[in-house]
């Protein structure tokens, strides 16, 4: 097994493998963040919007009056006049088109129909709710099997090449090669299952201050997001304004979980009636509006099967995904990947053939298919062929472990091409199994297991050893709306030797502040605490794509590194005219050049710093300063091991978590504080979507899930204790071999918990447990096991 | 109305609709924004600041209901120019990343520790399970709550 090296640079400068305690800690502890909410402006508005009650219905009138009449009320925006701007449809990241209010029809419970803007937000609030708006019924759509019936309403019939409410439909992999190897297979072990919808739910939730100044034309947007760049691209692609008069803000982002990716109609129709009105306006969404007319996630119906040989081998992977994307697909989508990265679905095993199909499906629900805490739709993928090889498992006779172990991807078969045409550039999978099987004592448990068994106890052990794919991504395969997916990194180093770091990723809580001035320090020799680092400010940062699927450490991490290579590279150069000796007799080492063999002779990147803004070499340019976009060329590829242990009530079918071992490797680690606490969260995100928090409809399409009382998020007190273990295989093509780490345990875990308590109950024969898996589900999965 | 409070030990005081919720009066009258709202249904907690030493979820509760009393928020969580032993705990233990639900949580922390000043782990996620986060699955909080009871034993004990 391999464990984290030791730093190689001393606490002081604190560079990578350093659990740096984190600067921005400092703000947040005492009530000095800065969240959106906490902009405010002199002469600010507040807005809040009207939403339909409906699923689909045709619009037949709105009634505006009365709204008007309210005291305080200065304006009230409709689809109608924001169509005399031509705002009132917008482009989605992923290529779609998406209302901002509604005109024509509704197509989902929560959308937005007009806003209200008045002096004081309960006063607009109060007004919102007397617009008045007649309706025709039509049927709600709420699931994606009926929306492709033959019959169905035409939900998405503003689109004029759109014909079916199919969204899109893709493959990957060799169809013929995939069933030639199943008509041949020993063994074919299938599995239905659904991932159901799930909201990212960050504790803050989505909102604006659009500041468009009247008399320069300058529009300043403070706004929830995670991609301020592309934002501001969609803003001038959007409203027709010069993108060079458009500011946005990102501060503070009290969570994303990629809720914060999509453009939402908020941020026009603020941004819109600031412009008409000319003064600030503040819209934040009620945790109700986030939770029904936000990006959802998940809500994929999957079939899978693996052709399996007697003695063991898997051979062959077949899946057909049917997605529900709700009534517009507005997440950021890479645009040769109209499915996300679902084809990462062949997971951590070494076979030739698969053939993975997916559709999606427009629904009378709110936006879908935003990639909740995992690069796009990796969770989905992760979960079916996970849960698919316990399943296989079982039909052949063996151990998971050792059937994981006898499938795996070997090390020296890296870089390995998948049969859906990823390759995966590093790994050493059984590392990471073996340790987590070790911190679990895998033997005694499965010993205890059978032992409680005979005194009818139910105890289950549940795998998952996935592999998950970030770092979006390589140009070439790569780009939202064209924009290809590098990441940039500024680095400025003062006369006095401190410096500078801009980046075009934003954190929302990961601790970019901390960890990026960490990769600095290690390249540079520069104390961490000596370099500040800044993100979230379009007018202040270069262009970037953003934080979310884990991609700021494998993207802008790497131009990190390289800007500061190259400006090691440039104070080489002035280090030779400072001590007057040639490149070649120089030698770096933490902080300082030095003439080899006279190491007395040396120069620190203070003095060189400070000789570039003051006595540069003759002929070079002044100044230790440097910008970088880093296009990668591959996707990194985290992976891991987590066996979770459960004890299930054979009298209720609840069941509690009584070990979580999870065993992450994701390359080099900057700071291990940092990354525990990244896999912490996932976890228990995994833990939530395994056992409560999901979302439904009833069939008029009325959202039941539009609060914190009915979407249940886990407390202190449900969520389980982790125990952390980790193997660090660096990614061979990442500049310091970091992969990310930001999603791998929302990807990895939920697999993990469900494979548990399916084992508790697989003497019984129960292969299966739709997520959430809820008590009086396993309840019911063993009375009908029993007969 | 005319609502009147001691805030962090200041008085202040705002002429108020009775229909502003506390949450708001803190955040927007008084200008303290360290207070944050979550969900308005008195679920996530991020809202909760000490009403006469006890935690209160400041979006259920009415501005005027307040009045006379004494509040402290995040902003008066320091101690004589210094961070308390719970501030120094969530940053000592990484027991915050976004940084949204944290002043609640030091406050209901705070005020666990003046009742049970040597609390088991499921003591302390008990005490903590009206407030959500959802960055740290809750691991660091509860270490750092921990941690600053240890420290505030010692700093009695000393």
């Amino acid at each position: 097994m391999t464990t984290t090296a030791e730093p190689h640079t001393p606490p002081e400068i604190g560079g990578i493998g350093h659990s740096r305690k984190r600067v921005e800690d400092a703000r947040f502890i005492q009530g000095r963040g800065n969240y959106v909410d906490d902009v405010n402006l002199p002469g600010m508005l507040y807005m809040a919007i009207h939403r339909s009650p409906l699923a689909h219905a045709k619009i037949l009138s709105i009634d505006t009056s009365a709204a008007e009449a309210v005291e305080g009320v200065i304006a009230v925006v409709t689809g109608e006049l924001l169509a005399g701007y031509n705002l009132a449809w917008m482009p989605t990241l992923s290529g779609d088109t998406q209302a901002v209010l509604a005109t024509d029809k509704v197509r989902f419970q929560g959308q937005e129909i007009a806003a209200v803007i008045a002096t004081d937000k309960y006063i607009a609030e109060d007004a919102a709710t007397l617009i008045d708006v007649e309706y025709e019924d039509l049927e709600p759509i709420v699931n994606p099997q009926r929306s492709l019936e033959a019959d169905a309403p035409l939900i998405r019939d503003d689109k004029e090449d759109q014909e079916t409410n199919q969204c899109y439909e893709w493959e990957s992999g060799d169809k013929a090669a995939t069933d030639a190897a199943f008509a041949a297979a020993d063994k074919v072990v299938s599995l239905e299952t659904h991932y159901p919808r799930s909201h990212p739910a960050p504790l803050e939730t989505c909102g604006i201050v659009a500041d468009v100044n009247p008399a320069t034309g300058e529009a300043t947007l403070y706004m929830t997001s995670q991609a301020p760049h592309a934002h501001r691209t969609v803003f001038a692609l959007v409203a027709g304004l010069p993108e060079q008069n458009i500011r946005i803000i990102s501060p503070d982002i009290g969570g994303g979980f990629v809720n914060k990716v999509p453009v939402y109609p908020g941020y026009v129709v603020a941004t819109a009636a600031s412009l008409v009105i000319g003064a600030p306006i503040k819209w934040i969404e009620t945790r109700t509006e986030n939770l029904i007319s936000t990006g959802f996630a998940r809500d994929y119906y999957m079939k899978g099967e693996l052709a399996v040989s007697n003695d063991g081998k898997i051979e062959a992977l077949r899946v057909e995904m049917l997605s529900d994307q709700g009534a517009f697909y507005s997440d950021a989508q890479p645009t040769k990947f109209r499915a996300g990265l679902f084809h990462i679905v062949t997971g951590s095993y070494d076979y030739q053939y698969a053939y993975v199909t997916t559709r999606g499906a427009y629904t009378n629900k709110a936006t879908g298919g935003v990639a909740y805490r995992c690069s796009f739709r990796v969770t989905e993928a992760s979960y079916m062929i996970e849960r698919l090889v316990q399943n296989a498992a079982y039909e052949i006779g063996m151990d998971p472990a050792d059937f994981r172990a006898k499938n795996f991807i070997q090390p020296d078969q890296f870089p390995y091409e998948t049969p859906t045409g990823f390759v995966y550039d590093s790994g050493d999978y059984e590392a990471a199994l073996n340790e987590a099987k070790r911190i679990v004592g895998y033997d005694d448990i499965q010993a205890e297991k059978e032992a409680a068994r005979k005194e009818g106890k139910l105890v289950g052990v549940g795998i998952a050893s996935f592999t998950e794919v970030v770092g979006a991504g390589h140009g070439e395969d790569y780009d939202i709306l064209g924009l290809k997916m590098f990441d940039s990194a500024e680095l400025r180093v003062h006369p006095t030797g401190k410096a500078i770091l801009k980046l075009g990723v934003k954190s929302q809580g990961q601790g970019h502040e901390t960890t990026f001035a960490q990769i600095v320090a290690e390249e540079l020799g520069l104390p961490a605490d000596d370099i500040k680092v800044v993100e979230g400010d379009t007018d202040n940062t270069p262009y970037g794509l953003g934080t979310y699927a884990s991609r700021s450490t494998p993207v802008a991490g790497a131009a990190t590194a390289v800007v500061a290579r190259k400006l090691r590279d440039k104070a080489k150069t002035i280090a030779t005219h400072l001590l007057e000796a040639s490149e070649e007799d120089l030698e770096w080492e933490t902080g300082k050049f030095f003439v080899k063999g006279d190491p007395e002779s040396s120069v620190t990147i203070q003095d060189i710093a400070f000789a570039a803004y003051t006595n540069p070499a003759p002929g070079t340019e002044a100044g230790l300063e440097g910008v970088h976009y880093y296009d990668p060329p591959n996707m990194t590829y985290p992976f891991g091991t987590y066996i979770v242990v459960v004890d299930v009530d054979a009298g209720t079918g609840q069941w509690k978590v009584r070990r979580m071992v999870a065993v992450d490797d994701c390359g080099v680690r900057i700071n291990p504080m940092v990354v525990d606490g990244q896999i912490h969260g996932g976890l228990a995100e995994g833990y939530a979507m395994s056992s409560m928090q999901h979302i439904t409809f009833d069939e008029a399409g009325n959202n039941l899930g539009s609060n914190f009382m009915d979407y249940l998020v886990p407390t202190a007190w449900e969520t389980p204790r982790f125990e952390l273990g980790e193997t660090v295989t660096p990614s061979p093509h990442h500049p310091i071999g970091a992969k990310g780490i930001g999603e791998s345990a929302t990807v990895g875990s939920p697999a993990a918990y469900v494979n548990a308590v399916v084992d508790a109950l697989e003497h019984l024969g129960v292969r299966n447990i739709d997520m959430p898996v809820s008590g009086d589900r396993v309840w019911a999965a063993m009375e009908e096991a029993s007969g | 109305m005319n609502v009147t409070v001691t805030i962090n030990g200041a008085e202040r005081s705002a002429d108020v609709e009775p229909r502003v919720l506390l949450a708001d009066f803190i955040r927007s009258d008084l200008g303290l924004t360290g207070t944050h709202i979550g969900c308005d249904t008195t679920s996530c907690g991020v809202c909760t600041v000490l009403v006469d030493g006890t935690p209160i979820k400041s979006c259920t509760m009415f501005a005027v209901q307040a009045n006379g009393r004494s509040i402290t928020t995040v902003e008066g969580l320091k101690q004589n120019g210094d961070l308390s032993a719970m501030q120094q705990a969530f940053h000592e233990q990484h027991g915050l990343q976004c940084g949204f639900c944290t002043p609640a949580m030091m406050l209901v922390g705070t005020a666990f520790l003046e009742e049970n000043p040597n609390p088991t782990e499921d003591e302390i996620r008990w005490a903590i399970s009206g407030n959500l986060c959802r960055c740290t699955g809750y691991v660091n909080i509860v270490k750092s709550i921990q941690a600053a009871a240890q420290a505030t034993t010692e700093g009695a004990n000393a």
